[in-house]
């Protein structure tokens, strides 16, 4: 897995875990499939997908991932933005 | 026994009682958490954008690590999660929201407002940040930009707001006493009251 630099244009894995059973996920639905920009890395820290389960957690590096707030919702004001925080497993490079 | 349906002090206290006899955490340092905890209010936060009005350093310290710049004035970060500062400028405006649950910075602000855990608030932020700031009768000089900043995961943010005009000679405590709650969430700007 790559690490993102800042500035990086990712997409957020359109993936749903929670459709194949109990899960715990930091990863907004509203975003899935979706590209956005690597703002800057936050850390590296223990998975809390499994953290959740308390199964052994590998650690991820945590991305702030800015998105362009319309495009997401179809509807609001242009230049207007969203910043999350998305785990490293969650992105690809867009 | 149905753990959701359990006494809430009973509960509270078997599981201290367990973690006491387990040896992972001492009775006394539960009870420092707790009253901790029940201590952190807003005016932590408040005390902390007052320096940074007035502290160019404190300021940078506060935007590149929160929880140091926390610590510099005495509030107990240990054990807290990382604190990142959101500053408020002539281009942008910064709002907190957690769309997964209610994530919020304790450790500066205490408890969550009941609003920031509800799901119209949590939605909406998100999705219509300006009607919502717009209900909060904030206004937003033309041209300002609006970062939402959705706290999913390790980090907790707090808003750094702008110095309102018309303070220029007050005090930290001054300065302190006109910092809200929402004013560190977003939903609203610092105001200068009447005289």
């Amino acid at each position: 897995m790559p690490d993102f630099a800042a500035g990086a244009r990712v997409r957020v894995r359109n993936d749903w875990p929670e459709t194949r059973g109990p899960v715990h996920i930091r990863t907004p639905h509203y975003l899935r499939g979706l590209q956005g920009t690597v703002v800057r890395q936050l850390g590296v820290y223990p998975n809390p997908e499994d953290l959740a389960f308390t199964r052994p957690a590998a650690s991820h590096a945590l991305y702030h991932v800015a998105f362009d707030q319309p495009a997401v919702w179809q509807e609001g004001h242009a230049g207007d933005e969203l910043l999350v925080e998305i785990y490293q497993h969650w992105l690809e490079p867009a | 026994m149905n753990i959701l349906e359990a006494d809430s002090e009973k509960l509270l206290t078997a599981v201290r009682d367990l973690l006491a006899a387990k040896g992972l955490v001492s009775s006394a340092e539960i009870s420092e958490r707790i009253a901790i905890t029940d201590a952190a209010n807003p005016g932590q936060g408040a005390r902390m954008v007052a320096k940074a009005w007035t502290d160019s350093a404190y300021r940078a310290l506060m935007l590149a690590d929160g929880a140091k710049a926390a610590e510099e004035l005495g509030i107990p970060m240990r054990g807290a999660p990382p604190l990142g500062v959101l500053e408020n400028t002539a281009e942008v405006h910064n709002l907190v929201v957690c769309t997964l649950c209610s994530c919020y910075p304790r450790a500066v602000l205490g408890y969550p407002p009941f609003w920031f855990k509800s799901a119209a608030y949590r939605a909406r932020g998100v999705r219509d940040p300006r009607g919502l700031l717009t209900e909060w009768g904030t206004v937003l000089p033309a041209g300002v930009k609006i970062r939402v900043v959705d706290s999913t995961a390790d980090y907790r943010w707090m808003v750094l707001p702008a110095r309102p005009a018309g303070t220029e000679g007050w005090s930290e405590a001054q300065l302190a006493a006109i910092v809200r709650e929402g004013d560190m969430i977003g939903v609203t700007i610092p105001v200068v009251p009447a005289h």
